[in-house]
């Protein structure tokens, strides 16, 4: 607020200069109307005394006095005289002034405080006839003739008329300050709105701000405690695996089949967990950061044979047929197959897993190419420019994936339809691991649909020729 | 919230002059009656001692900044008193405005609309108040304030036995008002001069300093807006709040 008058300044104070509220030029275009209506001249001055507006510059009676000495002087005592009650407040009707002459002085008030002063004259009263004597001895080496004339010349006002003209005058300029200051307030009120709006959303950007970074480094502690927790689960849980498969393997003694059954469970829901928490470590490490590929020059066609060849019989089990089409003649990359082997296994068992009986997942790769994600705008400005890359895509005939839901499947933990976990498994950690085992590949994943139904999840990993360092 | 240092003023007391200015300010949810109110008032003054009756407003009628009515008047004393009349603009996005324009005052008329369906707005709005009072150090319960249920002409109004119920929870004197009709319009205004020449007699000595009579002061005021009745009356006019206790206390005052 400090560079504005506070609303209190600005209207209770009313610390204002009438040369704030009017336009000088356009009072100035008033005055000269108001002459030209009423034939009399009119000064508008400050409260401190400056001349803002009149009408009329040297009337001709006192330029022609102004020729002699003492009509000189005489001119520059009435004008005297009237400036004098400059800083009188109520309506001064002046009579002494040289030969007859009259001016009416009035205050320029708002809210009883004073503004400035409207001067109007010189006029001579109306009956006033004849010439007073007066005006032949001001000096009598002027022209007496010429300066009849001139004194004729001057405009006639009956005091009850002067009073009426100047009621008037007083009520417009009453009505051009309120108006100025009514434009003075709304453009202070507007300017001190939007400041006062500024500093508001300033001090709620600073909290959002403050909040972000809170919530950052408690993402950050949450990824590590995740790490840690995970890595001290599967500790006792090497344990459990180990003792139940030794037990299995009857390495403490005959088991009965019953016993077989019991302890084949705990072996096989030890393994799950196993594979959770590995599923975590991975996600934590992923999102920490400390996750490193191991890139080696390496066949995708490979990386799709192994993963054919282990899923087959899921698939088989599940009646599903599992379909590898694999191009010819495809270049060898640089790449860390055996995350890339992670990534293509999660969304072949996913695709198996959510394609019915008869249905059929079909396992890609062929050649394409991968705009450099420069961001969006610039890639409109300069033309993206294309790299070569290879392509995954597992292709289902399951129930697909709704337009909705396409972003936020690669969320940790997110499942479509939870009621589907306790029918199909999984934890809802595979396709967020995948999104960010492909993003440290540099690649893209995309879901589009297949027709007539089913989802296809297309992996981008662009070439890459052996690098000097070896992890990212 | 902007804390800034306490009003360094809050009655504006020119010595030199014998010049005391008192800001009142109407405040309320959009809609509810301030301007109505200040326009009612207007009409009610007499000419001498009206100023202008400004309006910042948009083209649909709506307050943007605030509305302003100026009025004065001189004691016997010669002590003269300026009241500056003040509305905010009721529309929950104008809440800055409303926090510069509620900046130093002496005493809030806070407009309430009757109709039930308002009575969540009402409460927003009496909550903004208290909040944008305190974003200048200033605490709702040390401000004079008259609260005035608008509209009473309207239909699903709550009854007034219930506003009276409530009312006297308060210790704010509440007034029933008909602002379109001129109606509780000038008691809602006098009341409030009332309680906030209480508050500021308490601060400065008025009597003691200017010899200023306060309940004569009421008085003239009360006839220059042509209310007929007594200083008893429009207090009298109050549902609940403890008005008339403190014009028992002022009594003895004297």
């Amino acid at each position: 607020m400090s560079e504005f008058k506070s609303l209190d300044q600005l209207t209770i104070a009313q610390n204002f200069e009438l040369s704030e509220l009017l336009d000088r030029p356009a009072l100035q275009e008033m005055a000269q109307s108001f002459e030209g209506l009423f034939n009399v001249s009119l000064r508008v001055y400050a409260v401190d005394g400056s001349l803002l507006a009149d009408s009329q510059k040297t009337p001709a009676f006192y330029a022609f006095l102004e020729k002699s000495k003492i009509g000189r002087r005489k001119v520059q005592e009435v004008i005297s005289q009237v400036r004098a009650v400059v800083g009188k407040k109520e309506a001064v009707l002046i009579t002494k002034g040289l030969a007859g002459i009259r001016y009416l002085s009035a205050a320029i008030e708002h809210e009883g405080r004073l503004l400035g002063r409207t001067i109007v004259g010189p006029f001579i009263e109306s009956h006033l006839k004849p010439e007073p004597e007066e005006l032949f001895s001001l000096d009598p080496e002027l022209d007496r003739e010429e300066l009849l004339l001139h004194w004729q010349a001057l405009p006639r006002l009956s005091d009850q008329k002067a009073h009426q003209i100047n009621q008037h005058l007083q009520s417009t300029l009453a009505l051009l300050v309120f108006s100025g200051l009514k434009a003075h307030l709304a453009s202070h009120m507007h300017m001190a709105s939007v400041q006062e709006s500024f500093r508001e959303l300033s001090t709620q950007n600073h909290k959002l701000k403050e909040a972000y970074e809170r919530l950052k480094e408690l993402d950050r502690l949450k990824s590590n405690f995740l790490a840690t927790v995970s890595h001290e689960l599967r500790t006792p849980l090497t344990s459990i695996i180990g003792y139940s498969e030794m037990i299995l393997q009857g390495i403490a003694g005959e088991v009965n089949e019953e016993q077989r059954d019991f302890v084949g469970t705990i072996h096989e829901k030890g393994e799950q967990l196993l594979d959770l928490i590995k599923s975590l470590l991975d996600l934590s490490k992923l999102e920490s950061g400390t996750m490193s590929l191991r890139k080696e020059e390496c066949s995708f066609a490979t990386v799709v044979e192994q993963v054919v060849s282990t899923l087959t019989p899921v698939a088989l089990q599940k009646k599903v047929y599992l379909v590898p089409a694999i191009e010819e003649g495809l270049p060898m990359s640089y790449a860390d197959p055996e995350r890339l082997r992670q990534v293509l296994l999660n969304l072949t068992e996913n695709a198996i897993k959510f394609t019915p009986e008869d249905g059929c997942v079909t396992i890609a790769l062929g050649e394409t190419s991968l705009s450099t994600d420069v961001s969006g705008s610039a890639n409109v400005l300069f033309g993206a420019t294309k790299r070569r890359a290879l392509q995954f895509s597992v292709t289902d005939t399951g129930v697909g994936i709704a337009e909705a839901e396409k972003n936020k499947i690669f969320d940790a933990f997110y499942q479509i339809d939870s009621s589907s976990t306790r029918e199909a498994g999984g934890t809802g950690l595979g396709l967020s691991i995948v999104k960010r085992l492909v993003d440290a590949h540099e690649g893209q994943i995309q879901i589009e649909d297949n027709q007539p139904s089913g989802a296809v999840f297309l992996v981008t990993i662009p070439l890459a020729v052996a690098q000097t360092s070896p992890a990212i | 919230m902007f804390k800034g240092p306490p009003e360094e003023l809050i009655v504006q007391l020119d010595f030199a002059t014998r010049e005391l200015t008192i800001k009142l300010v109407y405040y309320g949810p959009a809609l509810s009656g301030k301007t109505t109110n200040l326009q009612s008032l207007h009409e009610a003054a007499s000419g001498d001692s009206k100023g202008r009756l400004m309006t910042l407003d948009t083209r649909d009628d709506r307050t943007l900044f605030f509305d302003l009515l100026p009025l004065s008047f001189e004691d016997e004393s010669g002590l003269k008193v300026r009241l500056k009349v003040f509305t905010v603009p009721g529309q929950v996005i104008h809440s800055s405005t409303r926090r510069l324009v509620v900046q130093g005052a002496d005493g809030v008329a806070f407009i309430a609309d009757s109709r039930v369906s308002e009575t969540d707005t009402n409460t927003a709005a009496f909550v903004d108040l208290k909040s944008n009072l305190e974003a200048h150090g200033m605490i709702l319960g040390d401000m004079p304030l008259v609260i005035q249920f608008n509209k009473r002409d309207l239909p699903a109004t709550r009854s007034a036995v219930d506003v009276a119920e409530m009312a006297k929870a308060g210790k704010e004197p509440v007034y029933m008002a008909t602002a379109t009709q001129s109606v509780g319009v000038v008691e809602s205004f006098l009341a409030l001069l009332y309680c906030t020449w209480l508050n500021i007699e308490k601060e400065h000595q008025l009597s003691e300093k200017f010899g200023f009579d306060g309940l004569k002061f009421l008085h003239t005021v009360a006839s220059k807006l042509n209310y007929q009745g007594t200083v008893d009356d429009f207090l009298n006019a109050a549902v609940g709040g403890n008005i008339k206790s403190d014009r028992v206390r002022l009594g003895s005052a004297e």
